[in-house]
């Protein structure tokens, strides 16, 4: 396991080294920069401020310079605000972007898991097709138009939640947006969790464990769970990073205070600073994200380790 | 000088009698999961609905009395009035939401199809050739789309839009370019189990050139997979590209697109709620359909799963 582990980890630099090279080349190969205003600066001071980013260096060199400051964990200034850097933009928004997600995260996936269980075990009968139909919803309304009509019921005509907008350390505005956050990444793993749970549910092992005579609470708690959750931890990574991403969109229309705000804006202006330290930033949590679920999917299935 | 024999006239006799005669017909793979198609009652009722979406959308246009960017300065913020023919109500511009819709459906299809066919074709040739050439071809080529994955997806395309423009071809392409990844992993594996069947040992036995056999003999085989996760794929287009049009990084003024008009409906939804109700009701009503249709097929291509 230590050994898995250990490979794992070290394959997993090659790729973030990449990640970043790519990132990096992308943004600044694309026409446009963020010093073109509505008004043209003088020469000299244009000078002067691609001389202070380094940008009036050879892309090569612009390149080391960046990768060399990574990798002593500073992830560059913005290009647009004076003084403002990557790293306050994450100090600020970061922890409330991380909440919201974690927020959706463990509620979604334990309703997902549950939901899933009980579709597989009542499947076909009434709890399934309820299931099934919320499920349905969460898949095919996009997180946009789900959040506008919760607000409208909710927000507006019941006035039962804030529709919007942030107060410090209040729950009652986390209630939508974690909702629509985290509704479709709940219908996802219950599709999941349906699906496998059905397929252990016939298996050999299970009717064996049914044919010694165990209780069906037993049959599912001790042989059938398992199994049947290996492909739902296999999506928690890419599905954490889902939401990470998707929080972005939550926090635009919700009027929320992370980094999603910061991030768009910084897109607009070409804010090369925010936009390739922010994605570099998400890129390290993905891949970290991926790296504990393959970690975790070896613990739960030996066969993994020893490929 | 026809037969001496007359073996000739017994064969061309016998030909004959063959031909009239019924001969038991062999029921091909994709005859057979039409069929099973045409028993999910729910997929066909999905893809008569996507049908009619798609034939209402491109001719619906020619019918309606205003325009999508036509002004009508009598009417504006107006709830739905058939006298005027505005059946849709219509915006705070004065413009006919039924039309408007129309045009909107029509630009999310079009966004839909050009970035599936995008994804499909860069995802089904990068798989194939990756797992045709295997070894360290392979090894190098899937840990590029591994590094793809690591990118944030939807900050990617927010990066493509914004550094390239806001131009709706550059939209179709940047969206496609990135949902290739997943078709590129389908299509490797499968790719990876039929490469050792005879046939392709036969292809390469007479000399047949790599790019030949990944063309000919890998790709029409793929068809299945291909054919699932793309209509897998439309619902999820369509849901970037209006949730970019939502952010206003989409389609622009005066063309429209589903997403750009629940963005413009959704903060007005209270007062003016003809404006939310038709573009929201027409992007549900789709992509349900498609995910029905998607959901169906899988069953119908791949039995082993029931």
């Amino acid at each position: 396991m230590l050994a898995y582990a250990f490979r794992r980890v070290l394959s997993a630099i090659p790729i973030a080294l990449i990640a970043v090279t790519v990132c990096f080349f992308i943004l600044r190969l694309a026409p446009g920069g963020p010093f073109d205003g509505e008004r043209a600066l003088p020469p000299t001071v244009l000078a002067n401020l691609r001389a202070h980013y380094s940008l009036d260096q050879p892309l090569i060199m612009q390149y080391f310079i960046y990768v060399g400051r990574l990798l002593q964990g500073d992830l560059g200034p913005s290009m647009v605000i004076d003084g403002f850097r990557v790293a306050d933009l994450i100090r600020i928004g970061f922890p409330f972007t991380l909440t919201l997600a974690l927020y959706a995260f463990v509620i979604a996936t334990a309703i997902g898991i549950v939901a899933g269980m009980l579709s597989a075990v009542y499947q076909n009968k009434w709890p399934d097709y309820v299931m099934v139909l919320v499920v349905m919803i969460g898949v095919v309304i996009p997180n946009f138009l789900n959040a506008a009509l919760l607000q409208l019921v909710f927000g507006v005509h019941l006035g039962w939640l804030p529709a919007g907008g942030w107060v410090s350390g209040s729950v009652a505005h986390l209630v939508l947006p974690v909702t629509v956050l985290a509704w479709p990444h709940a219908a996802r793993i219950s599709r999941l969790m349906r699906g496998s749970m059905i397929e252990v549910l016939g298996s050999n092992y299970v009717r064996t464990a049914r044919a010694k005579g165990l209780g069906e609470r037993l049959v599912l708690a001790r042989h059938a769970i398992k199994p049947a959750l290996l492909p739902v931890v296999s999506y928690l990574g890419p599905g954490l990073s889902y939401l990470l991403t998707g929080s972005l969109a939550v926090e635009q229309i919700f009027g929320l205070p992370g980094i999603g705000k910061y991030f768009v804006t910084a897109a607009l202006n070409r804010d090369y600073g925010i936009v390739l330290g922010t994605t570099i930033l998400y890129m390290f949590i993905i891949l970290a994200l991926n790296l504990i679920v393959d970690l975790v999917y070896a613990w739960l299935d030996p066969k993994v380790r020893y490929r | 000088m026809p037969g001496l024999t007359g073996k000739d006239t017994v064969l061309t006799d016998y030909a004959n009698k063959l031909a009239v005669l019924d001969a038991p017909k062999g029921r091909s793979l994709t005859q057979d999961a039409l069929r099973r198609l045409s028993k999910n009652k729910a997929a066909v009722v999905s893809i008569g609905i996507v049908v009619l979406i798609i034939l209402v959308a491109f001719i619906g246009p020619f019918f309606v009395p205003w325009g999508y960017s036509e002004v009508d300065w009598t009417s504006i913020r107006k709830p739905p009035d058939f006298d005027k023919g505005h059946y849709f109500g219509t915006d705070q511009n004065g413009r006919d939401m039924l039309a408007r819709v129309l045009q909107g459906t029509q630009m999310s299809l079009i966004v839909a199809a050009v970035a599936t066919v995008v994804s499909v074709t860069i995802g089904v040739i990068y798989g194939a050739v990756s797992g045709y050439f295997g070894g360290r071809v392979d090894a190098l080529m899937m840990r590029f789309v591994d590094v793809m994955y690591a990118l944030p997806y939807i900050l990617f395309v927010i990066i493509l839009v914004v550094m390239f423009g806001r131009n709706p071809v550059l939209l179709f392409v940047g969206i496609g370019a990135i949902e290739w990844l997943t078709m590129a992993r389908i299509v490797r594996g499968q790719t990876l189990s039929i490469k050792e069947k005879e046939f392709i040992e036969a292809a390469r036995a007479s000399g047949a050139k790599p790019f030949a056999i990944i063309m000919r003999h890998i790709v029409p085989n793929l068809s299945g997979p291909v054919v699932i996760y793309a209509t897998l794929t439309i619902p999820e287009i369509i849901i970037a590209e209006s949730f970019l049009s939502y952010l206003g990084l989409g389609v622009q003024e005066p063309q429209t697109s589903l997403g750009t008009l629940i963005s413009a409906g959704a903060p007005v939804a209270e007062v003016l709620p003809w404006m939310l109700l038709g573009p929201a009701v027409v992007l549900v009503t789709l992509l349900l359909c498609l995910t029905y249709i998607g959901d169906g097929l899988r069953d119908a291509l791949d039995p082993k799963d029931r």
